[in-house]
Parts: structure tokens; sequence; C-alpha cells
């Protein structure tokens, strides 16, 4: 039971510190709230990318989906859309009530709106059997794509972009408001990818990531799986990024909603660097790379984002375990593996034809 | 929605400006085709890395986008723009080996996983590389030829895009004639159909390896060269380069090299008519979603050839 003392303490100290965070740092409460946000990519990415083996580029996709959803629904409750100027300008007149009617209704609009379109997609792409690096290539396709034809169409602020209504301030202070969504948001995505994991969907999409003809000639309905994940993945990006627009106060097509050169590269470099296909990793990746990002990156004056290919680069060819995957293998044992267990196994199979 | 209705609209009247004026879709269609031929180039050599080192590079449309810059900088330094052709390959030719020898070489037989990411993270090091050291701005470069105009004046053809095909072409064949008759084209492709019989029979594979990834990356630079004369560069303008060779790639399959010259001038003709009808917005749009459709279709047709097996 000391383990689970253990885990329970760290639990504990972990939900603590996220609790008062923008309380004891009250000028970064933004930052806190992209901290969660960061997480919340990782967690997804990973899902898709490195539990099922799906090396995916387009995920922020419905990120931005979920973003531009939000936002229309929000114009479309309150103002005339004849009468509404995509400059701030008439806007900051909302209500608390109209304000949290808005967005509450534009993230649940907009994650159905994402599981609808992550089906099709998924039905076009992963139900077909694309795989490997035709899915990486499609899904990067995906992702510049939707870019681009959101900075062409008009009825959405075209390359303008939209922006979103002024928080009302009678409803607190904007940093922490956001913050305690996102940290609802991700914790509700870790516990549900901490089950999900942990009992069949677990087992059933590592086997699709380990050999994908043998898991369906078990009998495991591969194309289901792969779907529900996908979703999954979808689910949460698009919530999260009603929320993230709102949060920016301004959505770029190109720069904040489909932000394939920022985001969408972030979120595998923090899946890869922590470790992927492991529970935790994602988590330790983002906070570890966020908070490096935001300490130094001011310093590199514009190669930070050369940094960012050759640290994908060099973690890919050199460290391609990640954190918690070299953890994993230093000390199997707190991960719950027995070492005379693995070791016989993979002897066992080296050992066959 | 309604706006994307007012689009279409557009559309469907520069669709009849083609159908009123078909002297304008002439024009359209020769545009096309004479871009097209760089496109194949560039596919072709994707086609090889492919085939021989079972590696996509994701980073094929930074390569072209980096010989273009450095074909720039070498008519900067007084070079006339034909005779930074030749230079900006061989420079580019370095560029490929030096990747090799740093990067390439750890992942030419590791896991899928590994591959993408690597060469997706080194297309965006390039990239953004090229933006510190070149800026963001959008760069051509005049190579002092002139206009043809044909039918009275209706159709205008640049000489330099002319001057280009041709290039393009005899730069295809003369590596069509390297693979098939060379001692070293020879070893290429027999690495490409065995790797492991080809190291048996003595080839050294690795060194193979190394020539294919840097000839590639050589390709890459001429069509750069190309491109800066013709159209424009600029450092985010690579992605869509290696969309377009991955998808000419698909479509032609590898090894078929007619059908590579024939789907790199479709595209470029598809490319053309696209960015008239729909407007000039949608171009980059159009090509990103043609790759989904292609992908997408691809995967279908492989499925319905699978279900007779059952």
């Amino acid at each position: 039971m000391n383990s689970a003392e253990r885990n329970a303490t760290i639990y504990g100290a972990i939900l603590i510190a996220s609790l008062a965070a923008p309380w004891v740092l009250p000028a970064y409460q933004t930052q806190l709230a992209f901290l969660w946000i960061m997480v919340l990519f990782a967690l997804t990415w990973d899902l898709v990318g490195g539990q099922m083996g799906y090396t995916s580029f387009g995920n922020i996709v419905f990120f931005g989906i979920g973003m531009y959803v939000t936002a229309v629904i929000q114009r479309n409750l309150h103002f005339d859309i004849k009468e509404y100027v995509h400059v701030a300008g008439a806007v900051d007149t909302l209500q608390p009530g109209e304000y949290l009617s808005g967005l509450f209704l534009g993230m649940g609009a907009s994650a159905i709106v994402a599981v609808i379109i992550g089906a099709v997609l998924g039905l076009c792409i992963l139900a077909m059997g694309m795989r490997g690096q035709y899915f990486g290539i499609c899904t990067l396709g995906l992702g510049v794509a939707a870019g681009e034809i959101a900075s062409g169409w008009d009825y959405i602020g075209a390359g303008s972009g939209m922006v979103a209504p002024v928080f009302p301030e009678r409803l607190g202070e904007r940093g922490a408001f956001f913050y305690y969504i996102f940290f609802i948001l991700t914790v509700i995505l870790f516990l549900t990818l901490k089950w999900l994991y942990a009992g069949r969907f677990g087992l059933a999409i590592n086997a699709i990531r380990d050999d994908e003809d043998k898991a369906e000639a078990m009998g495991i309905r591969t194309t289901r799986y792969k779907m529900t994940a996908w979703c999954i993945s979808a689910l949460f990006l698009a919530v999260a990024g009603g929320a993230a627009g709102h949060l920016v106060g301004f959505i770029d097509p190109t720069e904040v909603a489909f932000a394939g050169a920022t985001f969408g590269v972030w979120m595998i470099l923090m899946a890869i660097l922590g470790g992927k296909g492991t529970l935790w990793g994602p988590v330790v990746g983002a906070v570890i790379f966020y908070i490096t990002q935001e300490v130094f990156w001011t310093y590199l004056f514009g190669w930070q984002r050369v940094a960012m290919g050759a640290l994908i680069v060099g973690i890919v060819v050199f460290f391609p375990q990640g954190i918690m995957g070299w953890m994993r293998e230093r000390w199997p044992e707190r991960f719950g593996h027995r070492v005379e267990e693995s070791t016989l196994s993979s002897s066992a199979e080296g050992g066959g034809p | 929605m309604m706006t994307l209705g007012r689009a279409l609209l557009f559309g469907m009247d520069n669709l009849q400006i083609l159908f009123s004026a078909p002297i304008f879709s002439l024009q359209l269609l020769i545009d096309g085709l004479l871009i097209g031929a760089i496109f194949a180039l560039a596919a072709y050599g994707m086609a090889l890395v492919w085939g021989v080192m079972k590696i996509i590079n994701f980073a094929q449309g930074e390569f072209v986008i980096l010989g273009g810059y450095m074909a720039f900088a070498f008519s900067r330094a007084g070079v006339h723009p034909f005779f930074s052709v030749p230079m900006s390959t061989v420079s580019l030719y370095i560029v490929g080996w030096l990747l090799h020898r740093l990067v390439i070489f750890r992942i030419v037989e590791e896991d899928l996983f590994i591959s993408i990411l690597a060469t997706f993270g080194i297309s965006i090091l390039m990239q953004q590389l090229m933006n510190q050291v070149f800026t963001a701005d959008v760069q051509t470069v005049d190579s002092g030829l002139s206009t043809w105009f044909l039918f009275d004046g209706n159709v205008t053809v640049l000489q330099i895009k002319v001057v280009s095909f041709a290039t393009a072409l005899v730069l295809g064949i003369c590596l069509a004639v390297f693979m098939k008759k060379t001692r070293l084209g020879q070893t290429i492709r027999a690495t490409a159909q065995n790797a492991r019989a080809a190291r048996i029979m003595g080839i050294d594979t690795d060194k193979v390896y190394c020539t294919t990834f840097a000839l590639n990356a050589a390709i890459c630079g001429a069509c750069g060269a190309l491109v800066l004369m013709t159209w424009v560069i600029q450092p985010f303008m690579g992605l869509a380069y290696t969309i377009r060779s991955f998808m000419i790639v698909i479509v032609a399959g590898i090894g078929n090299v007619a059908g590579v010259v024939l789907a790199g001038l479709g595209l470029g003709a598809a490319e053309n008519f696209a960015g008239f009808i729909l407007g000039a917005e949608f171009q980059a749009a159009f090509i990103f979603s043609l790759l989904v459709v292609i992908l997408v279709w691809r995967n279908f047709a492989l499925r319905l050839k699978r279900r007779y097996l059952y």
C-alpha cells in the first residue's frame, strides 16, 4: 500500500498546487491557463500518435474548428451579423449571463461539430485503412487546408480573423476564470484517459500500434477503436479551442486557430519529449517544454522556431523514448513491471521464429 | 454559407469566361504544363529516396526552396541566373550529403515513426532557418528573357518558362540515363530492389543511401533555381512542394518515370485552372484538399481491390 499512499500524496500535491497557482502567481494567470492547454494538447496527441501509433500532424484542425464554432455561435447569438464589425468596437456590451451562455453553448456545439467532423474524416481516412506515412502526410495536408480555407472564407472573417467578445468585468478575473476552465477540462481528459488506458480500450489501441493486422486477426474491432480514439481527441481539442479563442481574444486563421507552425508542432514535440505512449509522459513533457519555452524563448530572438526543429530531430533521433520512457527503462519496478518476467518473455520472444 | 455560395458563384462566372473565351483556357493550360515539369522533377527526386531508402522525405519542399535561395544568393553575388542553376544544384548536393552524414543515416533502417518525425523536424528547421537568414519576403530573379505573344497577343508565353521546362526535361532524361547506364545508377536500383541482397553482392549500401539522398537534394536544388526564375520563392512555400511531389508520386507510383512526368504536368494544369476558377486565395487550399481527396480515393481503391481476396 506504500505505492498507493505515494500516489495519493502526488495527486493531492498536484491538485492543491494547481488550485492555488492563479492566486500565488496572479501576474501569470494567462500563461498558467496556457500551460493547461499545452498539457491537453500533448495528452490528446499522445492518444492518437503515441498510444495508437498513428503519427498525426493535423490534430490542430479540431482546435481551430472548436475556436471558430464557439466564436460564430457567440457572435450570432448576440449580434446582428449585418451590423457586426470584425474589428473590436461595438463588441464590449455583453452582460455576464450573455457571455457565459454564448461561451458554454459554443463549447458544447463545437464538441458536437468536432465529433461529427472527426467521425466523417475518420470514416474517410481511418476506416479505409490509411496508415503510417500516408496518414501522416494526409493529416498534415488537412491541417494546412483548414487554415487556408478559413483564411479565404468571408463568413468567418477570412484572413483578418474574428474578435471574441470582451470579457465582462463583473465575472472576476479573466485569467483565473479561463485557468479554471482549462484546469477542469484537462483533469477530465486525464482521468478519462487514465480510465481508458487501464482497461480493454488501452490494450486494444496499444495492440493496433504494435501490429494492426495481427490485432485485427485476433478479433479486435480495430476501426471502432481507432475512430473512438480519434473522436475523443477531437472532442477535447475542440472544447479547449472554444475557450482558448476567448482567452486569446483574437482569432487569426493561421496564427491562432489553425496554428500548425506553433501549437501543431508543439503538441508533437511535447508528447515525444515526455515519452509517447505513457500516461504521464505528455503531462511532464508539456510542463517542461512550456516553462522552458516561456523562460528562454524570448532570449533566442526569433531563432526559437529554428531551435524547435532542431529539438524535434534531436529528440526523435537520439532520445526517442522520452523522459518517462527513459525512467521506465531505468526503474521498471516503479512502473509496476516485474523485471524477471519481462526479460523472460522477451527472451522467449527472441527465441521464437 | 451565403458568402461561400457567392464565392462559388464567382467561380461560376470565371468558368463562363473559360467557355466564352476558349483562348483563355489555352493560356492557363500552357502556363500549367510549363510549371508542371518542375513539379515532376521534384517528384522524381522524392520517388528516388522513397524507393531506395523507404523514407518519405517531408523536407522535400524545403530543399526546393533552399535551392531557390542558393540561386538567389549566387545571382546577388553577380552570377547570371542561368549559371546559378548548376551552382545551386552542386551546393544542394553538399547539403544533402551533410544531412545524410549527420542525421539521415541514423534513421534509414529505423521504424516508420522515427523517419516521419525526423524528416518533419528537418523541414521545420530548414524553413525557419531560411526565414531567419533570408527574411520572409517574397524573392524572385529576373532572367532577362522576354515574352512571346501568340494568337494576336491573346496568349502570352514567358520565354523563361519554356527554358525552365526544357531544362527540367533535359535533367530528367539525364537522370533516367544515369540510372540505367552507369555503375552507380545500377547499384542504386539494385539497392531499391532488395537492400539486403545488394549488400551480399558487395554493394556498399550506406554509400548508395548517401548518394541517393544527396542526389535528391541536388535535383531539388535545380528545381528551386528554376522556380526562382519562373515564379517566386518564400521560406514557407516549401510545404506545398512537398505535398505536390507526394501527390505526383502517389498517382504515378514509385519507379514509373513516364507516370511521374504525366502526373506532374497534369497537376500543374489542374492547379492553374483551379486557381483561376476558385480565385487565387483558394489555390493553396485546393492543393492541400486535393491531397486529402487523392489519398482517400487511393485508399478506397485499394480497399475495393482487397475485397476480392475474401
